[in-house]
């Protein structure tokens, strides 16, 4: 990437009307993005969005980078061969829960184990909103959509889990409604070398409204969710006198009457351990027990990256056989004359 | 006692056995052999689609067809005259293409009971004791034991010493046919160089094997195939696939670009991957996707980024890239697709050849989403289409898709190759960071008198631009839903590629008069097998001339006025008529379809009568 250049938002503002619904959670990723890349100061001319097919996939076309808009799932391999040919650019992959998890789940887990250093934002609605309203794979179960009257029988993906299973090397969630943590965020992931995973909690407030309210919402959010701060010990609730402790492999609610900070899970995002027991801290059931939904840099590690691996490769085989010329290959290594 | 020489102007061997008795490698050792002598040749493996099949059944058996020749030949070659069989199985399965008076080389030991149980001999039966071979000469040798007794004193064991006894097969004919053991020694001495006493057992039963011929009285007369008068140059050996890949590197770098090439594995077109890999010092950036739709997503990504985006696939993974290779027409980028056809439908054949995805290339998208085609006819022939190719895509902006088969893929056969500096350079029509601007503004959609847009790349200042599988406006590219847009866009994609035919040479007649009663019009690997049906043809006076297109879409613009020179059309295919159709459609002129759907290439006997009947 070359020289950082002064940026402010609007500059990454493209010439076409946004055309979310009114109120929908992507306009404020899509200003916080602008934001963040004003202050990265990565030439435009050096950043490409690429997208797959759904509501949040219309991104590229309000960023004035250069922009895929491509097909159903396949953002990530567009994305892994665009950096493998073109390590310099800053690739940005725009998707959203079914996009990444259902028909392109297979791309994904694959980019993730080959850490091509991209960055991933998963708009996670938990609905299919471009079809009108079917579930998705996050959509939790026994929801109610136009393609489950009776209630969805599926089991849902946890993002995090999956990305953790799939050994990614950066791996974070926040919120659309938290712009300051958003900004945050994004700025790790944009930070990180490797492929960042960013799952981001996004209300569809046509199909599947209030989705993450518990954990958006002022009255609820102190109680139900955490902030995860590096080195920091895990410390939430309106009065933050609550903390989180394990208990062994056991993470439990405590009182910070009955605790010290000192007695907390002290948040260590290059633990992987840790890392996959704050993924798990994800369904319905642990909530009830009172555990808040995390948000943060659950886990992020120095992996090498596959266009690196690539390109080392390619020097290597032309420091032992030296650059290639194409008579000799055309040649190879038996010929014969005839007079 | 002495020994007699007599003269033949072609032979064609073929080498049979178990799938793991290396006969692949005795056939392409034997073939380099005959090379190095100046033959022309043509060579064609046939393998099961199992890695290792159960031992000694028919379904088991490897073959590897080999036709050398004093004379320019275009075919592995119609019937068998020498079958190398070294079992039972290797017999049953390949007899009926020996022809009457040919010869049997039969491994005896591979006819024991258990054999001949396996080969499904009914009442053990034994066809080297009944009347089953009257009709051609036996050469019966105890390879397996003869094997044994050379290396009775190696130290290796019975299982090592089993793997050595191709070795025998390939010197006893290097003996028949009066060639030197030199090239396969060399061969020997540099693949176990590390191996010393695996080297020198090879080296023995080379060595028993031919001394076998030269000392047993049975044997009385060698023959000789003198060298073919091809014209003068130095040739290299080549098969299909490898040609592939070497076109596919020397072309982009003409363009001035690296190559990026995605693809999951897939019979057969995996050996394009493996050559490809093997020339990271050419820049050459090889990416074993997760599955076929990420291998074209990724090329079509490294496209986007400004390299040249190639993927390869046959016909099962052609059909799961299909939506992709939409988007690159729409999205108006270079993208290479090459399709090494087997047979199908579904999984089909995999081993066997094919040309049944023709009308797939040409339609198998959603939407109006014209794709050129280009096809080889052979497999040296596999290097300058694939140029054609690369050429086509990247100066019109287009995908492009080059369709070979499982025949031309494998086979192999010598090659006069070019310098690297007269194969021609291909210039990408890239935009430019000022000049391309229209009063401050990027127009990606913008077009030249090709209808050809501007390749912008990432990294290229002031002409930030988005595109994408939507319909776009016609100069901005932004998301159009406007009605008469829409038509313009599919119109001027499909005059966009119609153009093409004004870039491309025009269509020639490969031999025969220019007018005639008959012409045999064919594409892809049938190129031989009509070549030598219709030389013959020509031989004996008759009114025939052959045709064979490299360009499919567009035609060659000459073509419709070509085939009117003619009484009749005929079009042979490996398919059930595919092109044929194409060609009524688009010329309405009553072509006639003559096909072969068995998973092998025609013999040049089978067009031959088909075109005598016409006649």
């Amino acid at each position: 990437m070359a020289e950082a250049t002064t940026y402010t938002a609007k500059d990454f503002v493209s010439d076409q009307d946004v055309r979310w619904c009114p109120g929908c959670g992507d306009y404020s990723i899509l200003k916080q993005m602008q934001s963040t890349m004003a202050e990265a100061g990565i030439p435009k001319k050096d950043i490409v969005f690429v997208s797959g097919i759904g509501c949040s996939s219309r991104f590229p076309y309000y960023m004035d980078t250069y922009g895929i808009h491509s097909i159903h799932g396949r953002a990530t391999a567009m994305a892994s061969g665009l950096k493998a040919a073109r390590p310099d650019l800053s690739v940005w992959i725009i998707t959203g829960d079914g996009d990444a998890l259902s028909i392109g789940g297979n791309h994904l887990i694959h980019l993730l184990r080959r850490n091509f250093d991209v960055n991933i934002l998963l708009f996670n609605n938990e609905i299919y909103g471009l079809t009108k309203g079917q579930y998705s794979p996050t959509s939790p179960k026994g929801q109610v959509t136009k393609s489950t009257p009776m209630g969805s029988l599926d089991h849902p993906f946890n993002p995090q889990a999956l990305a953790l299973g799939a050994d990614a090397s950066f791996v974070a969630r926040t919120m659309d409604r938290d712009p300051k943590h958003m900004r945050e965020i994004l700025a790790g992931a944009n930070a990180h070398k490797g492929t960042s995973l960013v799952e981001i909690y996004q209300n569809c407030n046509v199909f599947n409204d209030g989705a993450f309210a518990v954990f958006t919402d002022k009255s609820s959010k102190a109680e139900s969710t955490i902030t995860l701060s590096e080195g920091q010990p895990m410390v939430f609730g309106a009065e933050e006198d609550k903390g989180i402790r394990l208990n062994g492999m056991n993470p439990e609610v405590v009182s910070l009457n009955d605790f010290s900070k000192e007695d907390l899970w002290i948040h260590d995002s290059s633990d992987r351990m840790k890392a996959t027991i704050l993924s798990r801290i994800f369904d319905n059931d642990a909530l009830a027990g009172g555990l808040p939904r995390p948000f943060g840099i659950f886990y992020q590690e120095d992996r090498a990256c596959y266009e690196d691996s690539m390109q080392e490769q390619l020097d290597k085989a032309v420091s032992v056989k030296g650059e290639g010329d194409l008579d000799m290959l055309i040649r190879g290594s038996h010929t014969w004359v005839v007079d | 006692m002495t020994k007699t020489t007599e003269k033949k102007k072609d032979v064609t061997i073929l080498f049979a056995g178990d799938s793991g008795d290396g006969m692949q490698l005795t056939g392409s050792l034997f073939t380099n052999t005959n090379a190095l002598y100046g033959n022309d040749i043509s060579t064609f493996p046939n393998f099961p689609a199992e890695i290792r099949a159960p031992q000694g059944t028919v379904a088991g058996v490897s073959g590897f067809k080999l036709h050398f020749a004093s004379m320019d030949i275009f075919t592995p070659g119609d019937d068998v005259e020498v079958l190398v069989a070294m079992n039972a199985a290797a017999l049953k399965a390949n007899l009926s293409q020996l022809k009457v008076g040919g010869t049997v080389i039969a491994n005896t030991s591979g006819f024991d009971k258990k054999n001949l149980r396996l080969a499904k001999y009914e009442d053990e039966s034994n066809p080297l004791l009944d009347d089953t071979l009257d009709k051609f000469r036996v050469i019966e040798i105890d390879v397996t034991k003869m094997t044994k007794e050379a290396l009775v004193n190696s130290g290796l064991g019975s299982k090592e010493i089993d793997r050595c006894k191709n070795m025998y097969v390939l010197g006893f004919l290097l003996w028949m046919y009066n060639r030197s053991m030199d090239t396969t020694r060399k061969f020997i001495e540099e693949k176990f160089a590390n191996k010393e006493v695996i080297k020198d057992a090879n080296l023995a039963v080379l060595k028993a094997g031919y001394y076998f011929g030269d000392t047993n009285e049975t044997f009385t007369s060698r023959y000789e195939v003198e060298s073919a008068h091809l014209p003068p140059g130095e040739y290299r050996s080549i098969m299909g696939n490898q040609a592939t890949a070497l076109g596919a590197i020397v072309a982009t770098k003409k363009a001035g670009l690296d190559l990026f090439y995605g693809s999951y594995p897939i019979t057969p077109a995996s050996d394009i991957l493996h050559e490809l890999a093997r020339h990271k010092n050419y820049g050459v950036k090889t990416f074993q996707a997760e599955d076929e739709i990420a291998a074209v997503c990724a090329a079509i990504g490294a496209s986007y980024g400004g390299a040249l985006g190639v993927t390869a696939s046959s016909g099962p993974g052609i059909a799961l890239k299909g939506e992709a290779i939409g988007l690159a027409i729409t999205l108006e980028i270079p993208l290479l697709i090459i399709n090494v056809q087997r047979g199908g439908p579904s999984t089909g054949l995999p081993t066997k050849t094919e040309q049944s995805d023709l009308m797939q290339a040409m339609y198998g998208r959603n939407g109006e989403a014209p794709l050129v085609i280009v096809s080889a006819s052979n497999p040296s022939d596999c290097f300058e289409a694939i140029s054609e190719a690369v050429r086509l895509t990247v100066e019109h902006m287009t995908p492009v898709m080059f369709l070979s088969d499982g025949f031309i893929a494998n086979g192999s056969e010598p090659w006069s190759f070019p310098k690297a500096s007269e194969l021609p350079e291909i210039k990408p029509n890239y935009a430019h960071s000022e000049k391309s601007l229209h009063d401050g503004e990027y127009l990606p959609y913008k077009r030249n008198a090709d209808l050809v847009r501007e390749w912008a790349i990432p990294g290229m200042e002031n002409l930030q631009h988005r595109v994408g599988g939507l319909e776009k406006d016609h100069e901005t590219g932004n998301v159009s839903y406007d009605p008469e847009n829409h038509e313009l866009m599919v119109k001027v994609r499909e005059e966009k590629v119609q153009l093409i035919a004004e870039d491309i040479p025009l269509q020639t007649i490969a031999q025969g008069e220019d007018s005639g009663k008959v012409l045999i019009l064919g594409w892809g690997s049938t190129y031989g097998a009509i070549r030598t049906a219709v030389r013959s043809l020509i031989a004996t006076g008759e009114s025939v001339s052959q045709a064979h297109l490299r360009y499919i879409n567009p035609f060659p613009k000459n073509l419709g006025d070509l085939m009117e020179g003619f009484e009749k059309v005929i079009i042979p295919e490996i398919n059930n008529g595919q092109l044929v159709h194409l060609i009524n459609a688009k010329y309405g002129i009553g072509a006639k379809s003559f096909t072969k759907i068995q998973g092998m290439p025609f013999t040049s006997k089978e067009i031959q009568e088909h075109i005598i009947q016409a006649l």
